[in-house]
């Protein structure tokens, strides 16, 4: 039986679409701890962890469609070229950036990081920038504060709204032929020097320390060029990828809506064939007690059980068990209520065997098909009702799930604001997961359940 | 039904025994400190003016019986009563438009909102349904149906809140049809609030329509089809009466009252999706009064909202019963 399940479920057009959408998710999420870092998981909601990334930027490619945005350019100490060179004492250490600039707009904003371990003398950093059209503007020229015992490190960003910087772009005014007093640094920098319009090309951005003693080295140094535009899905106000969100949530979702409806339907099962086989006064009490928690509104008993008890990933899964047995127990107390009546299960009674074990030798084993059918069945539900839960606010604060994603989204009012990539991809993913589910529990729904109707195609 | 009602709130009450509890403490604490605050009362230090809070505290809890064992009868059936009645005192944070800030003034101010958009959305999406699953019956693997079918699917598998964000998304952010936010601006004592106020209705009206015909009209479908495969309804074919009227009159009216309870029920339940949906539009029911409260975590409003929801939600289902048996003409006999 198992095996012709199986096969109905491969022949079927809509079981196979299921199928391979979850074999995809799963395979998404065994591959996510390879393709990005572990840490991005456990510090999701830690603002400090996504502090280089842009605040609200849309998917890179749409970029295809429409002007380009400035895609956001993120360079640390790997990606410049390193000049050392040492002068009568004074050791200098270049770090050398270059930028491919071809987006119509110009970033928001350029941040300069740097971390210099230094002793007595403080180093003195000077900022360049070479463009495409051969002019250098030296942005920043300044030393580092002096340190306060030997051998301490100084990490900052300067960002392109500076004083310093400010100051020094107005020596440059010459070079334009247009007023560039009141712009940003950032517009300035990137600026045609005939007409107010980005200069494309390649830019060279280079921070060099002028290191005054042999114990003093860069430790760190990188650029950021904040874009309009980020990554594959971009990122929301709290600057964190959503990419990275949406794949962490896969197994997020995937485990709580197979753990809620593995345990649930597994204690319909044994319900209902308790009920089912014994039948008369056990059965009707039993499924009384089942119509009252028919008769329990999900959500707002679930609202307060969460509020009251606390809101970790297990309660919840405990609390969503409470009100997702039902269905499936009802199914099957009434299948078994026929299966008492079959012949081998007389006979096994007559035979003197006990009724644990009539119900786990005769009518369990016959039951299976439609448990695994009533499993997928049930993991919508629990997806949907624990995003729910989530959207509420009242999910997992530690765990990234996609109903967390879409109540930060609802909160910063991301709908009223157009920010589009921060809804559709998280609701999307909930509803593929819940569909993919649905189309394979209908499918071994309709070969192994004996009370549906033959004649209903889905 | 009331016996139903009765053990669902016990049940309920027992569950949240500790909040009432923590909830009852809590304004015991309050009630002493604001006593010993205004100072008519006077102390030689601190330190006896903190034991002299801790005995009042401990003497009130003794007196209101919360030091002894929570699940005593003699408290719980009491208990279930002042949420019957919504005698839950006042909330921290919110207020009437009148300025009351008593949870059933507050609760009850919301209450019809609520009703407004989710019976007027039932409504209309079950005729909607009705029509629509009715039509595609009758013409068994068209386009159509097909169609039929496969919206179904989406509207189960789809969170309805979402697809709420996303109108929102099309209608209010691209194209500026609906305004983003239901809460209308006026206010209630002007003239044109009524027209504001369903102005305003109009983007969850169709949201919420939007998400549940599709599962109204598959039920339809289902039943119809399975009554059009019996063979009574192949001797009127026989007899030579019209499709149109087997499929509209015959059939429809046999199916009518499976269809009745399947619907009702799925509706019911469908009635705590519309709750969350009044929390993107800002429709100001009892869904935004609970999003706001579980934001502040006010607790009364929140049992109080519970208990409301419970209600509403046996409600539908005892007029989905009542239904059945209007509609069958064999339950009507007994």
């Amino acid at each position: 039986m198992q095996k012709e399940l199986l096969v109905g479920l491969l022949r079927s057009r809509r079981g196979i679409i299921g199928v391979s959408i979850i074999g995809f998710l799963l395979l998404l999420s065994a591959v996510a701890p390879l393709i990005i870092p572990i840490e991005s998981y456990f510090k999701w909601s830690s603002p400090n962890y996504w502090i280089n990334n842009p605040k609200t930027a849309a998917p890179s490619w749409t970029n295809f469609f429409g002007p380009k945005d400035f895609e956001h350019v993120s360079l640390d100490m790997s990606d410049a070229k390193v000049i050392s060179e040492s002068l009568e004492g004074i050791r200098t250490d270049n770090y050398r950036f270059e930028i491919n600039m071809q987006a119509d707009s110009f970033p928001d904003d350029i941040i300069f990081l740097y971390s210099v371990k230094y002793g007595d003398i403080p180093p003195v950093l000077q900022i360049d920038i070479s463009r495409p059209d051969n002019n250098t503007f030296t942005v920043y020229y300044s030393s580092l504060p002096p340190a306060s015992n030997m051998n301490t490190t100084f990490s900052d960003r300067i960002f392109s709204t500076n004083e310093i910087i400010r100051e020094a772009m107005n020596q440059y005014q010459s070079y334009f032929n247009y007023s560039i007093s009141g712009l940003e640094p950032q517009v300035v920098i990137f600026s045609d020097t005939t007409k107010p319009d980005v200069l494309k090309g390649v830019y060279q951005i280079s921070e060099r320390f002028f290191l005054f003693d042999n114990n003093s080295s860069v430790e760190e140094a990188g650029i950021i060029l904040g874009g309009k535009v980020f990554g594959i899905i971009g990122t929301d106000d709290l600057r964190r990828d959503l990419a990275v969100g949406i794949i962490w949530g896969i197994p997020i979702a995937l485990f709580i809506g197979l753990t809620v409806s593995i345990f649930s339907v597994a204690i319909g099962l044994f319900y209902g064939v308790v009920a089912g086989y014994r039948a008369k006064r056990t059965d009707e009490t039993m499924m009384r007690v089942n119509e009252i928690f028919y008769a329990l509104p999900t959500l707002p008993l679930l609202i307060l059980l969460t509020i009251i008890y606390g809101s970790n990933i297990f309660l919840i899964i405990g609390f969503l068990l409470i009100f997702s047995w039902m269905g499936s127990a009802k199914i099957i107390r009434s299948i078994a209520l026929q299966m008492r009546n079959f012949q081998y299960v007389e006979a096994a009674k007559l035979m003197g065997q006990s009724d644990l074990k009539v119900i786990f030798k005769h009518i369990i084993p016959q039951l299976l098909p439609l448990t695994f059918a009533s499993v997928a069945i049930a993991v919508p539900a629990a997806i949907l009702t624990e995003a729910a839960l989530s959207f509420l606010g009242l999910g997992d604060p530690s765990l990234p799930t996609w109903g967390q994603l879409l109540h930060e989204a609802n909160t910063a009012d991301a709908a009223s604001r157009g920010i589009w990539w921060w809804i559709v991809p998280p609701g999307l993913m909930i509803a593929l997961t819940a569909l993919a589910f649905f189309l394979i529990g209908n499918t071994l729904d309709a070969i192994a359940n004996p009370l549906r109707n033959k004649n209903q195609k889905l | 039904m009331f016996l139903v009602l009765f053990a669902i709130l016990f049940i309920t009450v027992i569950l949240l025994n500790s909040a009432f509890n923590n909830l009852q403490k809590e304004a015991i604490i309050n009630q002493v400190n604001e006593e010993v605050n205004q100072g008519t009362l006077k102390f030689e230090n601190s330190a006896e003016r903190s034991s002299y809070k801790d005995k009042q505290i401990q003497l009130r809890f003794k007196a209101t019986g919360l030091d002894q064992d929570s699940l005593n009868p003699s408290k719980l059936i009491p208990r279930v009563i002042s949420v019957m009645t919504f005698d839950l005192g006042e909330s921290s944070f919110f207020t009437t438009d009148y300025g009351s800030s008593n949870v059933r003034d507050i609760i009850f101010e919301r209450v019809p909102k609520t009703l407004l958009l989710f019976t007027t959305a039932t409504i209309c999406s079950f005729v909607i349904g009705i029509f629509l699953g009715t039509y595609v019956a009758g013409k068994e693997g068209s386009w159509w149906d097909k169609f039929n079918s496969i919206s179904a699917i989406f509207s189960n598998s789809f969170p309805s809140w979402w697809i709420a964000m996303l109108m929102i998304l099309i209608f209010a952010f691209t194209l500026h049809i609906f305004p983003s936010r239901a809460t209308p601006l006026s206010s209630p004592s002007d003239p044109t609030y009524i027209a504001d106020l369903l102005y305003h209705m109009a983007l969850p009206l169709i949201t919420l329509i939007i998400v549940s015909f599709g599962g109204v009209a598959y039920i339809v479908r289902y039943f119809l089809i399975n009554i059009l495969n019996e063979d009574f309804i192949h001797a009127k074919r026989t007899m030579g009466i019209s499709r149109r009227k087997i499929l509209y009159s015959h059939a429809l009216r046999n199916a009518g009252p499976p269809i009745a309870t399947t619907v009702g029920l799925a509706l019911a339940a469908s009635f705590g999706g519309a709750i969350i949906l009044e929390a993107v539009f800002d429709w100001p029911g009892m869904g935004k009064l609970y999003y706001d409260a579980i934001g502040l975590y006010d607790v009364p409003i929140i049992i109080g909202l519970t208990f409301i929801s419970t209600v509403i939600f046996l409600v539908t289902i005892f007029i989905t019963d009542i239904s059945y048996t209007l509609l069958d003409p064999r339950v009507k006999g007994n």
